[in-house]
């Protein structure tokens, strides 16, 4: 097999083991100490005219509120590949990256909620942006629930995966709420909703609308965050193939038992 | 370093990222660490996997036609 992809080489557990235990701890050193300097850069930035000292949980709030919806992505994707490709590791993708996704939303939530007290008056507001995003948190614990009540492993891993990808429709939602949507070749306009939080000030048709000083701190935050987000997942997917690992490794002993006493002459 | 007047939840927001990402951290540590425990526990119970022919097999000569 000469021509594998990467995915084909990542397919074996056993390699995938291999090369993530000589990867994750410089990826966890890396995530650590960039994470600090960006940190340290967004600590040091002048505060901003309008919110004042205020702009530095932008540093945690707005990595958090990507990396909630990276995960689901993340979920998605394993999940396609589970039903579609079938690839040994996409479900156990999945399965890890769920819980991981969910803290980082949690977070996005609560530091959000921190945020806006000061600035709109209110911890929280039931617009699109708000009420999407807690319900993409409440889509995480739905796909966390699910699996852990269904008992059959392959079972499990199909149900949540079409729920995952059903629920992928959250994530332009996400994204439309406070900006709307015109395609005009479509002839598509969605309007954004009226909603107290502000557009993104990043990844806009016409360029950033942040200062550099600001811009570069958060870009450093959202890498660092987003390294710490694969070094976790490449953890929990490892501990996933251990765990299925003494799954087979039970299995095995109580069918060897029972074989053992079946083959014995009765008494 | 000053913060003004929301100092306290600039504070809090960061408090509780640590503390979340702490124990997500710990959790997939602890976690690792028992899976490993108990995998090594079984192996020196000299427990392994077979192959579904080897098991047909042990079946076949366990339940002989």
């Amino acid at each position: 097999m000469i021509n594998q992809s990467i995915t084909q080489k990542l397919a074996n557990p056993t390699r995938f083991m291999s090369l993530s235990g000589a990867i994750l701890p410089w990826l966890t050193a890396i995530a650590v100490a960039m994470i600090a300097f960006a940190l340290y850069r967004g600590w040091m930035a002048p505060p901003d005219y309008q919110q004042g000292e205020t702009i530095r949980i932008m540093y945690i709030h707005v990595p958090s509120a990507w990396l909630g919806m990276m995960g689901y992505a993340i979920v998605a994707l394993s999940s396609f590949g589970l039903l579609v490709f079938r690839h040994p590791l996409a479900d156990v993708s999945a399965k890890a990256a769920a819980p991981i996704g969910a803290a980082f939303t949690l977070l996005a939530l609560i530091t959000g909620s921190l945020w806006g007290k000061p600035m709109w008056g209110t911890y929280w507001v039931w617009d699109a942006r708000l009420t999407s995003v807690l319900l993409l948190f409440f889509l995480y614990l739905g796909l966390i629930a699910l699996r852990s009540s269904i008992e059959e492993e392959n079972l499990a891993a199909k149900l949540t995966a079409v729920l995952a990808l059903v629920g992928v429709i959250i994530l332009p939602f996400i994204k439309i709420s406070v900006e709307g949507l015109t395609i005009p070749w479509l002839g598509l306009e969605i309007p954004a909703w009226n909603t107290l939080h502000q557009p993104s000030s990043v990844f806009r048709s016409d360029g950033p609308k942040i200062h550099s000083s600001q811009l570069y701190p958060l870009l450093y935050s959202a890498l660092g965050f987003s390294l710490l987000f694969f070094a976790l997942h490449m953890k929990g997917m490892r501990n996933e193939i251990l765990r299925r690992r003494v799954k087979a490794l039970r299995v095995a002993e109580v069918d060897r038992a029972r074989a053992a006493e079946a083959a014995a002459p009765a008494e | 370093m000053d913060l003004g007047p929301h100092a306290d939840f600039i504070l809090a927001s960061y408090g509780v990222v640590a503390l979340v990402l702490a124990a997500l951290t710990a959790w997939l540590i602890y976690d690792g660490a028992r899976q490993k425990r108990l995998l090594e526990n079984l192996e020196a119970r000299g427990a392994r996997r077979r192959s579904r022919a080897a098991d047909q097999g042990s079946l076949d000569k366990a339940n002989p036609k």
